[in-house]
Order: structure tokens, then sequence, then C-alpha cells
């Protein structure tokens, strides 16, 4: 890049002194990043192969079953086990249940650290002051520009992929527990102060349960997210349905990239319905449905 | 004894001593400002308002303490800072001899758990539990455990005329039944001080007559405090030992039901009891014909004057159970007090007492 006479020259100091950052850490830090790195790879890899070695008619049976208990709809629960039987019969059993393994270890990652940063958010507004922005830049920055220092650091495969995921797939839980809990009926959470609640109590008994279907609607967009990171995360080298499609695209195969396509799109579709049904039912006036909540279990 | 000091004998539960709040971004210089002689408009500029000012009030146990005024008078938030859901910017805020502001924040939460509870307007009601265990709530946090809880819970809700809907959702239930289950709540643990903002706007007639009645109940029983708040005089005067008139932030005046309405302070008092139905709030007490040297008179022509009457009326009746009486224009009404006989009724401040002040 040419420095021109208008404006000063900012590119080359940020751009090296970046280099020199990577570098070093790469350096002085790639062994600790590495045992740490191993640690998650195990529990990946073990939750991978404990997805693989399940007899897949017992998958599809529990899954259904989960969705359709879930969701209280009985026709949830038949398309749950449709959707799988067809990824099974397209050949992309095993790369479904890598994916998988992938993205539930991604999404509980999301909400260990999502959830009480969201709760954080909502309750100090010096914490949403800093988050916010972070989350702006998290979601918005492209995806490659810290693929390729995660890369560099972890090294390729399942860990890196994890990273990337959890970065990109985080913002939306923060936010929407965030806005959840702000959004908590004030009488209710006055009414619970003057008789005398603890602040955990509070979150407890009146925040977390008001704000759960938003809570819901935040899980279910992480969850989202993170699907649809697979093909960038079989990119640095993650197993998975991801695979399918970039190597289709890379033979210019599209028999196998649509193939992959729809197996990422019948993933997709399962788990948003899941969750929406999940979340429908929490908000239902409905007595029947109302007493039900996840958290307290049915009372 | 005198009435002054017989309330300063009864013990204070509630003391409210020179409390201003100001709402907006720094309180602490816009009361400074206030005090050096600003303008509201010029608090009102940088931004802030002013809430209270300068509220002094002592509610006796016992007492059931009605706070009037038009919306926006600062009534719910000076209710508020009897349990401190909102803190003061300067005065003070005695619970039972205790200064709100230097508890620590369990001993707050001890303080709302058994001295002091409340009702609110907008219900408040948690959406994701029963009836049952919204009114059981209190004593969740008291600590109790979750049989002893619903069977108390379950007795309050037979009170307020909810059984049958203890296992129902707030959700399915109406306004006013809503409204009682916040009532119950609040009476369920108990506390010897009750915080009530607008507890009946909600409530059509029959079961509003119900509950004040179970108020008065409770507070001739069991001794309870009541604070209340309400915008219909009628229920201020049916209910309130003191009325406490508030406007734009300033107390303009305390008193009895019987004080605020024969002798308002100011033109905006005097607006705010013009409504009230004066031949059921005053007492016939208040129309004893006026006799100089009364207390002087011998007993005989007292008792010349007692046999002449034709009808004997009790001094706490309403004005109202006169009027028929006075319409034949040769009665003669008398007032007695318990056997005793006070006087004639004067046809003259009936009338007065009827008109009012304007």
């Amino acid at each position: 890049m040419t420095p021109q006479m208008t404006f000063p020259d900012w590119y080359t100091p940020l751009a090296q002194a970046t280099n020199v950052l990577i570098d070093r850490l790469v350096v002085l830090h790639g062994d600790q990043a590495e045992q740490a790195s191993n640690t998650f790879l195990r529990v990946l890899v073990w939750m991978e192969q404990g997805l693989r070695a399940l007899p897949p008619w017992l998958m599809i049976g529990a899954s259904a079953t989960l969705a359709a208990t879930l969701a209280k709809r009985w026709v949830l629960g038949a398309m749950v086990a449709a959707g799988l039987w067809v990824i099974g019969a397209l050949g992309q059993w095993d790369a479904a249940m890598q994916s998988l393994a992938l993205m539930f270890c991604a999404i509980v990652c999301c909400l260990l650290f999502g959830l009480p940063l969201g709760v954080a958010c909502a309750n100090l507004p010096r914490v949403r002051a800093v988050l916010l922005p972070l989350l702006d830049l998290m979601q918005t920055i492209p995806i490659f520009v810290y693929l390729l220092p995660i890369a560099m650091l972890l090294g390729l495969g399942k860990v890196p992929a994890l990273l990337a995921t959890v970065i990109y797939a985080m913002a939306p839980v923060i936010r929407l527990t965030d806005l959840g809990i702000r959004q908590v009926d004030a009488a209710a959470l006055e009414a619970a102060r003057s008789f005398g609640a603890h602040p955990w109590q509070l979150l407890v008994d009146v925040q977390l349960p008001l704000a759960g279907p938003t809570i819901l609607q935040g899980i279910n967009q992480t969850t989202l997210l993170a699907l649809s990171m697979v093909v960038v995360a079989s990119m640095i080298g993650a197993r998975g349905v991801g695979e399918t499609v970039l190597l289709g695209l890379q033979r210019n195969d599209l028999g196998m990239g649509l193939v992959g396509g729809i197996v990422i799109c019948i993933l997709a579709i399962l788990l948003d319905r899941t969750l929406q049904g999940a979340g429908t039912r929490w908000q239902a006036k409905d007595p029947r449905q109302g007493q039900w909540s996840p958290l307290r279990g049915t009372r | 004894m005198e009435p002054a000091t017989r309330d300063a004998l009864r013990l204070s539960v509630l003391e409210i001593r020179s409390l201003t709040t100001v709402f907006g971004p720094n309180p602490a210089r816009a009361l400074r400002s206030l005090r050096s002689g600003a303008s509201d408009e010029q608090i009102a500029a940088s931004g802030h308002v002013i809430a209270l000012r300068d509220i002094n009030l002592r509610i006796c146990e016992g007492e059931i303490f009605v706070l009037m005024g038009p919306s926006g008078s600062g009534k719910s938030t000076l209710v508020r800072h009897c349990n401190r859901l909102i803190a003061q910017t300067d005065g003070q805020v005695l619970v039972q001899g205790l200064d709100l502001a230097t508890q620590s924040p369990s001993a707050l939460r001890a303080l709302r758990r058994t001295q002091i509870s409340m009702v609110f307007q907008a219900f408040g009601l948690l959406p994701h539990r029963t009836v049952l265990d919204n009114v059981a709530f209190g004593l969740e946090l008291q600590g109790l455990a979750v049989r002893e809880r619903r069977a108390r819970a379950m007795t309050i809700i037979e009170q307020v005329g909810l059984e049958g809907w203890e296992l129902r959702m707030p959700a399915e239930l109406s306004g006013g039944m809503r409204q009682r289950v916040g009532l119950a709540r609040a009476l369920c643990v108990e506390t010897p001080i009750v915080l009530m903002d607008e507890p009946f706007a909600a409530l059509d007639p029959v079961i509003r007559e119900l509950l004040q009645n179970d108020l008065l109940e409770l507070q001739r029983r069991f001794g309870k405090t009541f604070v209340f708040i309400t915008h219909d005089v009628d229920e201020a005067i049916r209910l309130g030992s003191r009325i406490g008139i508030l406007d734009k932030g300033r107390l303009l005046q305390v008193g009895t039901p019987l004080e605020i309405i024969l002798n308002p302070v100011s033109p905006t008092v005097a607006g705010f009891v013009r409504h009230v139905n004066r031949s059921r709030a005053i007492p016939l007490s208040a129309a004893i014909e006026p006799r100089a040297g009364d207390d002087r008179r011998p007993p005989s022509e007292r008792s010349v004057e007692e046999r002449s009457v034709d009808l004997l009326l009790d001094a706490q009746q309403p004005l109202e159970d006169v009027l028929p009486h006075l319409l034949v224009s040769t009665n003669r009404v008398g007032i007695q007090q318990d056997g005793q006989f006070l006087g004639l009724v004067s046809r003259q401040r009936v009338s007065e007492l009827l008109r009012g002040p304007g």
C-alpha cells in the first residue's frame, strides 16, 4: 500500500504489530495453547465417538422422544425421526454425528459463558457498556480474520473449529438473556424485593423464569449460528457435514455439495422446530402448559 | 388527656423526618442547588425532578394512615421509602426506631421479611407460579417449609374469597382476583406494618367493601398498621384513622378525616374533599347547638332540655341520619354519647356543615 499525502500511514505499524504479536504468541505460548487445546479435544472426541457408537435406531428414537416431550407435539417427534432417517439414507450419518458433536460442545461453551455474561449485562450497566460493543465486533468481524490466528495458535483440527464457532455463535444468547431479564415485569421484581428477596433469589425465582422464553430464543439463535459454521469449521480441519459440502465444492461435484447442503438444512430445521416448540410452550398462557418450566420441572 | 399528648405516647412505628427525594442524574447536586434557592424551573432544566420535599410524618401503631393526592403527587414514591424500595436523597426513615439508611443489606431484607409487607397497584405477581405459591412467596422467603407455608397460605386465600382458585395461574384470574392474591400475599407474612399502593382500585364495589371491612377488622383485632394509598375520597374517609394530603411532593395537611373535611388548610386540600358525601362523612357530634357557658349550666336545666326532645340520636351517627327528622319543622333532636345527653342538633350548624366552606 503506497502512503498518500493526505493520510498518515497507520497500516504498516498496525499490521506489523499484529503479526509480531501473533508470532510471539505462537512461539511463547504455543505449548500451553496446545495443552489447553488437547483437553478440549479429548471431550470433543469422546462426545463424537459416543454419538457415532450409538446405534442409529436408538439415536433416532431418543431424539424423536426428546423433541416430542420438549414441544409436547407428537408430529414433531415424527418429523425428527423422518429427518434423521433421511440423513442416514443420504449416507451422511457419521458426518452428521461429527457435526452434532462439535455443535453441542460449542453450544455448551456458549451457554456456560453466555448465560452468566447475559445476566451480568442486564444487572450491571458497566459490564453492559463494555460487552455490547464487543458483541457487535464479534458479530461483524469476518470469520476469516480470526480463523487464521486461531489456526496458527492451536493448529488445524477440531479445537480451533470449536473456538471459532463459539466466538461466532455466542452473541445471541448474551444479547437475548440481557434483553429478557431487562424486560421482566418491574412490578414482579419490585414485589419480590419488597418481601425481602436476596439478589440471588431474585435471579432464580423471578428474573430467569420470567425471561425464560426470551433466553430460549437466544439459545435457538445460537444453535442455528453454530450450525451455520460447520462449513467454515471444516475449512480448518473439523470433520463432518461441512466437509461434505467443502469437498463437493472443491471437486466441482455439485451432487455431493447438494447432499451436504440438504443434511445441514435438515439438522437446522429439526433443531429450530424443537427449540421453538419448547419456547412457545413456555410462553403459553394456558395453565396446563404454563406450569411447566425447564428450570423447576413440572409442579 | 389532650389528643396531642395521647398521640405522642402511642408508639410511632413509622417515622419520616425531613425527607426529600430528587430523581435525576445527580440528586445530591440538585438538592444543594434547591437548598441554595434555585427555582423549580432551574432544577427541572438540569434534568431533575423533586419527587418529595421536606416530608415529616409519624405513623402510630394500629393506625390506618391514608395517603391521598393527584397522580404524580408522590404518594407511591413516599410509600416506597417506608421499605426502602426507593432511597431518599435527604432525611430519615425510621421503622420501629430503626433508621433504614443505616441497615445492612441483610438486616434490611430481614426487616422486609418480618416487619413490613406491601400490596402493589400493578399486582406484581409471579406469572409462573400458582396462586397458592404466589401467596406463600413471602413465607418461602422467611424460610418456612413447603407444607407449612402452603397451609398458612390456604387460610388467607379462603379469607380473601379465592378458595377453589389456588391451583390456577395468575393469568387466568381477573384483575380484581389478582389484586386479592397480592393482598393475601401481603397478609400471609403477618407483618405488623402493611403498605398498600391503591390496593382496591381494580375491585368491584361489593368485594371492595368486603375487603375494606377485613382491613378494619385486621386493624382492630391485631393492631396492624396500614399505610394506604387511594384516589377515592370516600374510601379514605371510611378507612383512615388519619389522612395525609400530598400535592407536588409536599405534604399539605395531615389530620383525621373530620379535620380535613371541616378545616382544610388550603383551597387545594378543600378541592380534594369537595366531592365528599358530607352528610355521610360528618358525625352528629359536629352539629351540637353551640351555647355559651355550656358546661356551667346546672344539670337540672339540661335534663329539662333532654326531656323536651322528640328523638335522641348517637353522636357517632352521620348527619344523614338526622336529615329526615329535621324536615318536620317542630322536631327537636337530641344528641347523646354513652348514655349521656350532649345537647340539641342545631339546624343552623347542620346547614353550614352540609354546605361546606365556600
